[in-house]
This record gives C-alpha cells, structure tokens and sequence, in this order.
C-alpha cells in the first residue's frame, strides 16, 4: 500500500473520514454534479412528483378529460368513507393480505432458509425448486394458478371432483373463498422470497453463536428464538418491510387471476381500487388518488421508520 | 455487529460471485450500449402489424383502433379493411387491443394517442364521450349514407347535440338460446309467458339437466344486466327501463324491487359456479349439451364451432311478464365506429367512414363473422344461416331497441356501482333492498346533471 | 470463514460449516432423514403448479376436452407451442420485452452506480437524504403515482424518431424505460452504495494522491471492483423489469408495443378456453427469465442479498 498523506483514522469498515482535506478540481465539481443530479432529477420527476401531484389532485374532481378540474377540499375522503361500498373490503383485505403474509409465508420461508442452512446434501436442488416462483412473472404466476383454481376443469375441482352440479367449489368467484385462494398463490412465491433472504442472512451470521448456545445447553428451538434470531435483526427488518411492502402493492396477481376487472367481490384491494378509478372507461380522478393517497399514508407509515432505523446508523459515523 | 463485507476478499461474499474479467464485462457494456441506442430505430422498423411504415400523416394512411381482439372478430375486421383498401387504395394501419383494455383504457386513450378510427358502441356511452369533445362529428358521412339506415338506426348515431357522431357496422339480438335437438328430444316447448319459463326450467332441472348456462366470472361481469334489461323491460316497459340507465328513476323504486324478485327465482336453475366462470365457458356448456339455455347476445354463436352444432342452435324471445309491454322490446347492441377528436388524417378517416357505412363494408365483415348481423338496409342476407335471418327479422319486428345495460348508461356508474353491487347481490339474493339503496345512494356522484 | 476451535458437544444442528472432508460423517440420523423427507415433499409441493401448466401445455385441446384435463395424456405435443408462437404474435411481443428490458436494466444500473459513488465514497451532507430518497421512492406502491405520471407522459415532448407517429412520451418505449430506470434506480443505488462501501478508502486516497480525477477515481477503480454487484444487479433487474406488469398496461396504448407479459391477457381474450394453449404462451413467457436464472442463480441470488446483507 501506498503510504497516505495523513495517518487515516480508519475503523475496522474503513469509512471513517479523516482530517484531510479534500480539494476538489472544477471539472470534479461538474462531474459529481452531473453524476448525482441527472439521476435524482429522474427519480424526483418520474416518482415524487407525481406523488405530490396525487396527493394534490385527491383535493380535486376530475374526470380525467381535458383540463377541468375543480377543489372538492375533503369531498373525496369522506365519500370514501362513507359511501363507497368496496372501500372498507379492500382495506380489510389489504390487513387480511398482510396478516396472513406475515403468519404463513414469512414464517415459513425462514423456517425453510434455516434448514437448508444446514450443511445438507442436495440443498441446492431443494432452494432451485422453491425459489422458482420468484423469477417468473406475476402474469405468468396468475395463469398458472387459475388452471388450478378453474371451476370446470382446474386441477383442483378435478381432482376433489367438486366440478359437478350440486357439489361445487367456485375458487375465485365465491367471495368467501377467493381471496383465500389468491392468497395461496401469491404465498407460493413469498415464501420463496423470504427464504432466500433469510438465508442469505444466516450466512452471513457469525457461527460461533449457534454454538455457544449449545454449549450453554439450549435445545435448537431455544437457541433459535433467543440467540440466532435476535443476532439476525437486519435481516429480520427487511423481512418485515418486504412482506408489509409486498402485501400493500398487491395488484399483478389478483388483477390477472380476478379477469382483469378490478373490484370483484372478495377480491377488493386498494391497489386495484385506484386502478378502476383511474384507468376506467369513465375515470374519477380525484376519488382514485384520495385511494392512492391513503395507500401512500400507509405505506409511509412502514417506510419511514424503515428509513430511520437503517439510516440512523449512518449518522452516528 | 460486525459489517458482513470487513475484511473479507470480496469474491468470497455469499453466494461465492465468479470473477468475471474486465474486458469481458466492459465488451458485455458496449455491445449492450450500442444495442440500447439502437433500440429506437429497430422499434421503429418493428412492431406494426400491418401494412406500410410511413407515418399517418401520408395521405393514404389510416389509422384504426380496434377492440376485436378475439379471432373471428379480428378476422372479420381484417377483411372490411382489405375491401376498403381494395376499393380505394387508400391503406390502413391497425391496432389491436384486448377487447377488455380498449374499453378500460379508452378515456386514457382517447386523450392519449388515438387512432384516427376505432370501434365503439352506441347508446350513452358513445354519446357520453362525444360529449366530452373526444369524438369528432361525422355529419358529412351521414349525408352520404343516411339512406341505408332506418329512423331508429340514426336516432342511436347521434350525439346529445343532435351531431352525428357514430356509424354503426353490425347489430345483434339478446334472447333466450338453445339447441333444437335437445328441446325436441326432451319434448319441450319454446315458453312465452313467464310462468311457462320458469316451468320449463323446472322440468329441466328434474330430467337432470341445468336449465341455465351462467357465467359472469372473470371480468365477465356484465353478463347478468342481459337478464336484469329484460326483466326490468318485461316488467316495466321499455322507457322505465331507459330512465333508470341514464338516473332518472330511483333504484329503490318498489318497480326495480320486482325486477329483483323475478330475478330471484331465476337462480336456483343457474348453472354453479359462475362467479368464477367466463361466458365462453358457459357456452360450451350449452354445446356439450349439460344445459338447457342461456340468456346472451347472438356472438354465443362464435362457440359454436361444429357446423351440426351451429345448425342446431336456435332462440326465443324473453317471454312475457307484463302483458302491457309484451315482448316488445329488444335488447340489440350496436357495435360501429367512431372518429377520434385528434384524427390525424381527417379525409382518409372520412372516406374510411363512409366505406364502412356501407354495404359492402357490412359485407365482408360478415362474411368472417357470422355471430351478427346487419343493420345497413342494402347488406347482402341471402347468405345469411337460419339464424342469422331469424335475428335480422327479430330486430326488425321490434317496437323499442335498447342497447345493453353497460351501453345504455354511465361507464362508470354501471361499471363501478351497478355490476359490482349485482354481483354482490349474486352471493346473497335475499339482500336486494340492500343492493337497491347502495345503487341508489351512489347514483348522484356519477349523474351530475 | 472462522471454524470454531472451541470443543463443543456434538449436536448435529450447530455443527459448523463447512466440514472438512476428513470429518465427513455417513451417519444418516433420524432427524436428517426426516428432514430430507420434508424438504422434498415441500420442493415437490412447489413445483406441483409449475408442473401442472407444462403438463396442460403439451396436451392437445381436444384430448383435454374429450378425457378432462386431470387424466392420463393420450399424447404428448408441442403443437400448442408452436400456434401460440405463430398464431398471438409472440415474437413481436418478445421483441417489444427486450426493447424495454436491455436499456432500462443498463441505465439503471449506469445511474444507480454514479448515484452510488458520489453517497459512499464521499462525506457530503446531502448524502443521508438522497439515500432515503432514493430507497423510499422504491417501496412506493406504483399506483399511487400513475394519473400523474400518465398525465405528465402526455405532456412531455419527444422527437419523432424515439416514438414515430406520436411524438410525446406516452405510448412510447422510452417513455416505459423512463419509469423503470426510476423506479429501479432506488434499490440499486442502495446495493451499490453498500458494495461500495465496503472497498477500502486507501485505494481511493492512493488515487487522489496521483492526481486522479473524481471521473478516474469512478471509471478505474471503484467500479471494476463492483463487477459482482454488477452482475448480480444485472441478472435481478433484467428479471424484475422483464416480468414487470402494471407500466406497460397502462403506459402504452398500442397493442402491439405491448411486452409479452402484458401481452398474455390479448391471449386471453384470443384462445378463451383453450387453457393448453394459455398455459403455453404463458410458459413461452417465463423461459427466459427460468433461463437466466438457471443460468446464473448464483447472480440472481447475491443481487437480493447484497441488499439484505446491510450492516
């Protein structure tokens, strides 16, 4: 290594910064600018922008033809509230989507990471399998599962014979049922998600401690729940915010599995009520972004703290 | 906790990344850089389906939006432009959507980037459009071929301001369908009074069959307002029925209650299941003989693909409930075209306009698909099938012509309050006080005049 | 990786990996084999769905129709293959899939590296906030900003050669590419930011030393050492951006601009009941991305965990 100016003043991730001082030339100046300012001045425009935009026009009404818009103040809010049949359903099932996510999937992708953390033969083939879900399409993922879930000729109605006059389970259109079934579909591919990161995780976990654990006489359960899994806090963090994340933008799979109509009886989601509104035959502009304004409100309740617990480190520096 | 990446080599992080060199990674960029910079031009080259790549501007082009996504109608469309393009040499460019985004997507795409021509519907929710100024008045066609249409025809062609703005291609009949083979075997007759229907459909369900096909399923949600326009036109006349689609009547009118009454004892002779179903699934059921009819439009036809089994296929009219209105009235959609109000190529839209209005234009789409039938009085029917002819003479015969419930009112309305609350209703038929109010009380957002 | 020195008893869920050949036990244990029995049926249970469409897809629409889709083929064909690739215009759709994935993954991925370099490498105040920004710009649910967006599309002029025949973003491929880069750019920026921190500061002082540029600095050094984020960006976004659903139904108008996941609904409405033949097209449409991950699974996986693996 080349010998530095000053004695740096490193720590053990070699981001400290030290005394010297940094001079930059003219040319460095305009090519950090361009370099930080182009993208950001994408991301503001293509993304923050038009989320203040919505949150804006969630004020107004407006039927998405020409420019005649006019301020309802919280006009849209409270029609929401009160009189709109499919809002509180597709609230409910947006926390059903979360709740059963966050029981079933998630728990099950880290049970399955933990395992295949084992030294075990095969492990491979076993993570290939499960995490095929993941790389394909959520369209495709949709097509899928409504061969399965036909009430006719699917797979299941098939094979539990409930295809026939008298005896019949109608997946995805019973609206006791369809939300279930969807739900297993997009768990099929969740799970998945979870187990990789998890087990990403688990690699990068310090093996001394399981370990420890043993020699301190703990059972694998025990030496899970109060060693493995709180020494695992950032990952667990991120589990968290992708399942929360993922269960608020739950759009691809039910707007392909409910026929491409939105707001099907059972299968009411915020996403899709903001789609409806917006991208209708006869849109309600103003309606659908007070929708996508309460998804934005809930949704920053998850990534705001997210933001704080990472960052908060960063500033300690 | 220590920072995962400290100290280590960083090929050995998880997941154990092979070293990919330098000059192979930097080739990989360039040769991907030039591609991406390419991209535009071979987009341009790409991508169309048919004809030339001269802009739309040349005074030959134009461009059509279609919905007619399914095969036969897609055909069928092919074959009126090829006529056009055959008689006047102009050409055409067309783009084709599914049929049910064109619809979703028709305000965005009528403000967006229209083609000069595209296919709509008649009835509120073309005059709804025209009245938001995205459609571009077309009397000049009319002048032309005003005469091969009849009074109610022209009625439907115009916009609220008395322009016209809508040139229709097809129509056809709502009715009662089934197969002529089975009702002769089983012995039963064509019902025309209601309480004969329901017999009918008694009978049926006690020889073991389903009496009706039903699917509303997968964006299908349309299919039950067939049944709710007819009951509601069968009970309380047609211009009740009309009131009601454009918000002038209430929905918890005791008059819309017996509509759902009536309805109610429909649904136990339903075929199961249909909340997840598509009407084209439904309709194979009518082919493989499992039902016994089906309340839809003449396009059930498409899936008739044997011709034996097209032959066989036949309709009644709703029967009767009101012996005041009788079976007077008709639902027969009218599917046309319309001219976007940002049409790029004025006269070569017009022309195309004024061929489609036409007879041979009717012609030849016909001729591919025979699920419709004509509404120009000069159009060749001497090769129309059984049913065809029957449907063009049922049309014909009829005192009031609707549209079809998604046609006759607000989009919006019907799509976002009326097709969600009935499907609701669907899962819980006790509950039509419920649905009425519901339908009721959100009516005033949409109907704001 | 450290290998414990402590002499632990012997319980076979902390055994440390790897073990070395030497130590390699045979034993087959109750518990290892219960798990292995486990782990099968669960992959086999996942796979079932996957198993299923290609088993429908490679049976003829009248076999199906004639003995029910849950029975024994009486043949096996590739014939709905070959009409869902003649007869729906899959090339094109194909095409049109590739035409948005290959800029958007390398702008993305060009972008996000810069923004990246300038946060990490350096200690400016503005840092904190554009990491924030840009990470939480990417957990947005998309549909909270599409009417403006769609609104801003109509409204942004474009030269006639990017979008023949319109000449504003909408409709247009780079108007598709635009959103994806910016929604993409978050996660990215984020991986990279913490790839980069972890390449020692002496290698960057060493340069400034020298005379090197801020520009140099980037090209020549720090990123060749983020080949692998590279590569494993690369793999993941190629196949987020390729299965991406909701842009391109609502940002193009045309059909056939479409790529061929939104595409699969024309096929829908094309073959309705024909479910062999939709469940072809919709295998047709995951090859490539089973490809590329079969390919470079390992890539695929460390672009996830890259930005798991947050100190």
């Amino acid at each position: 290594m080349i010998p530095t100016l000053d004695p740096p003043a490193t720590r053990r991730d070699g981001l400290k910064s030290s005394r010297r001082v940094r001079r930059f030339s003219r040319r460095d100046k305009l090519v950090l600018a361009l370099m930080v300012g182009i993208p950001t001045l994408a991301h503001l425009v293509f993304v923050w922008v038009p989320t203040a935009a919505s949150l804006l026009l969630s004020f107004t009404s407006w039927n998405g033809i020409g420019v005649h818009i006019t301020w309802v103040g919280l006009k849209n809010y409270q029609l929401l509230f009160t009189n709109y049949p499919a809002f509180l359903p597709a609230l409910e099932h947006n926390f059903i989507w979360l709740g059963f996510f966050l029981l079933i999937p998630t728990p099950f992708g880290m049970f399955l990471a933990y395992q295949l953390n084992k030294q075990i033969r095969f492990t491979r083939f076993y993570q290939t399998a499960i995490f095929l879900p993941m790389v394909i399409s959520l369209a495709v993922v949709g097509f899928i599962w409504e061969i399965i879930y036909n009430p006719d000729t699917g797979l299941l109605n098939s094979l539990f014979g409930t295809n026939k006059p008298g005896n019949y389970i109608d997946w995805l259109g019973n609206p006791h049922l369809n939300l279930w079934a969807v739900l297993i579909a997009a768990s099929w591919r969740h799970a998945a998600y979870i187990m990789v990161l998890y087990l990403a995780g688990l690699k990068g976990m310090d093996p001394a401690l399981p370990e420890a654990a043993a020699i301190d006489g703990a059972n694998e359960w025990q030496a899970f729940i109060r060693v493995i899994f709180p020494s695992m806090k950032p990952i667990n963090i991120i589990v968290a915010v992708v399942t929360i994340i993922e269960s608020l933008r739950a759009f691809d799979l039910v707007y392909v599995m409910g026929g491409n109509n939105g707001a099907k009886p059972g299968l009411e989601l915020l996403s899709l009520l903001i789609t409806n509104n917006i991208v209708g035959e006869a849109p309600r502009i103003g309606f659908g972004s007070a929708i996508a304004v309460i998804l934005l409100v809930i949704s920053l309740a998850v990534i705001i703290p997210y933001l704080v617990q990472t960052f908060r480190k960063e500033r300690v520096r | 906790m220590p920072h995962p990446f400290a100290g280590r080599n960083i090929a050995s992080l998880p997941g154990g990344i092979p070293p990919l060199s330098r000059r192979t990674m930097l080739k990989g960029l360039l040769g991907a850089a030039g591609l991406a910079a390419a991209a535009p031009a071979l987009a341009a080259c790409g991508g169309s389906s048919s004809s030339t790549s001269a802009s739309s501007t040349d005074s030959g082009l134009v461009t059509f939006g279609s919905n007619g996504s399914d095969a036969k109608p897609k055909a069928a469309y092919a074959a009126a432009l090829a006529a056009f393009t055959k008689q006047t040499s102009d050409k055409v460019k067309v783009n084709t959507v599914s049929h049910d985004t064109f619809q979703n997507t028709i305000s965005t795409y009528l403000q967006g980037t229209p083609d000069d021509v595209f296919t709509w519907f008649a009835g509120y929710r073309m005059q709804f459009f025209a009245a938001q100024g995205l459609a571009h008045p077309i009397d000049d066609v009319w002048q032309k071929i005003g005469g091969n249409f009849s009074d109610a025809t022209k009625a439907l062609a115009k916009g609220t301001d008395g322009h016209y703005y809508f040139v229709p291609i097809y129509n056809y009949p709502w009715g009662v369908f089934y197969r002529k083979s089975l009702f002769q075997a089983k012995g039963y007759q064509v019902p025309t009074k209601w309480d004969d229907f329901i017999a009918l459909a008694t009978k049926m369900k006690s020889d073991g069959l389903v009496p009706f096909s039903w699917g509303y399923g997968q964006g299908d949600s349309w299919t039950p307002l067939g049944t709710f326009d007819y009951l509601n036109m069968r009970i309380n006349g047609y211009q009740f029925h009309m009131d009601l689609m454009h918000g002038k009547q209430s929905w918890t009118d005791q008059k819309v209650s017996d509509v759902f009454s009536h309805y109610q004892q429909l649904l136990p002779c339903m075929q199961q299941g249909a909340a997840g179903r598509k009407w084209q699934d439904a309709a194979q059921a009518l082919v493989a003989k499992q039902t016994g009819m089906f309340t839809l439009g003449l396009f059930v036809a498409q899936q008739f693909t044997n011709q034996a089994d097209l032959d066989d296929l036949d309709f009644f009219a709703y029967p009767e409930i009101n012996p005041t209105y009788g079976q007077e009235a008709v639902e027969a959609p009218t599917d046309g075209f319309m001219v976007s109000s940002k049409v790029k190529n004025l006269a070569g839209a017009t022309k195309l306009m004024e061929f489609l209005g036409s007879a041979a234009a009717e012609n030849a789409y016909l001729a591919v698909d025979n699920s419709n039938v004509a509404i120009n009085n000069q159009s060749d029917t001497s090769n129309y099938n059984a049913l065809q002819k029957k449907a063009v003479d049922f049309i014909s015969k009829a005192k009031f012509l609707s549209q079809f419930g998604d046609r006759d009112s607000d989009p919006g309305f019907v799509s976002n309050v009326v097709e969600p609350a009935i499907a609701k209703w669907l899962d819980n038929p006790s509950s039509a006080k419920s649905t009425q109010s519901t339908i009721e009380s959100q009516k005033s957002q949409y109907f704001t005049s | 990786m450290t290998t414990s020195q402590v002499a632990v008893p012997r319980t076979s869920w902390a055994e440390p990996e790897p073990v070395a050949a030497s130590r390699r036990r045979r034993k087959l244990r109750p518990a290892r084999v219960i798990l292995h029995v486990f782990l099968v049926v669960t992959a086999v249970v996942w796979l079932i769905p996957l198993l299923w469409a290609v088993y429908t897809s490679l049976r003829s629409y009248s076999d199906t129709t004639t003995h029910g889709y849950l029975s024994i083929a009486r043949a096996l064909t590739l014939q709905n293959y070959t009409d869902a690739w003649s007869q729906s215009g899959l090339p094109m759709y194909f095409w049109n899939s590739i035409l948005i994935t290959v800029p958007a993954v390398l702008l993305t991925l060009v972008f996000s590296s810069f923004v990246a370099f300038f946060v990490s490498r350096f200690d400016f105040r503005i840092n904190l906030a554009l990491l924030m920004l840009f990470t939480a710009g990417n957990l947005l649910p998309p549909q909270v900003i599409i009417t403006p967006l769609y609104r801003l599309y109509l409204l942004i002029p474009l030269p006639d050669f990017m979008n023949p025949g319109a000449d504003v973003l909408y409709d247009s491929y780079w108007g598709v590419i635009a959103i994806h880069v910016a929604f993409q750019a978050g996660f990215c920026t984020f991986v990279f930011s913490n790839y980069m921190r972890t390449i020692p500061k002496e290698i960057s002082e060493a340069a400034l030393v020298d005379g090197a540029s801020v520009w140099r600095q980037f090209w020549q050094i720090v990123l060749p050492l983020c080949r692998p984020a590279f590569a494993a960006l690369a793999t993941l976004e190629s196949i987020w951006i390729y299965n991406d659903f909701f842009w391109a139904l609502v940002l193009f108008s045309t059909g056939s601009k479409r790529p061929i996941t939104s595409a699969l609904a024309n096929l829908q409405g094309q073959y309705f009941t024909n479910q062999n033949l939709i469940a072809a097209g919709a295998l047709m449409t995951a090859i490539p991305t089973l490809i590329v991950y079969l390919l470079l699974q390992r890539h695929f996986i460390s672009g996830l965990t890259l930005g798991a693996n947050k100190g």
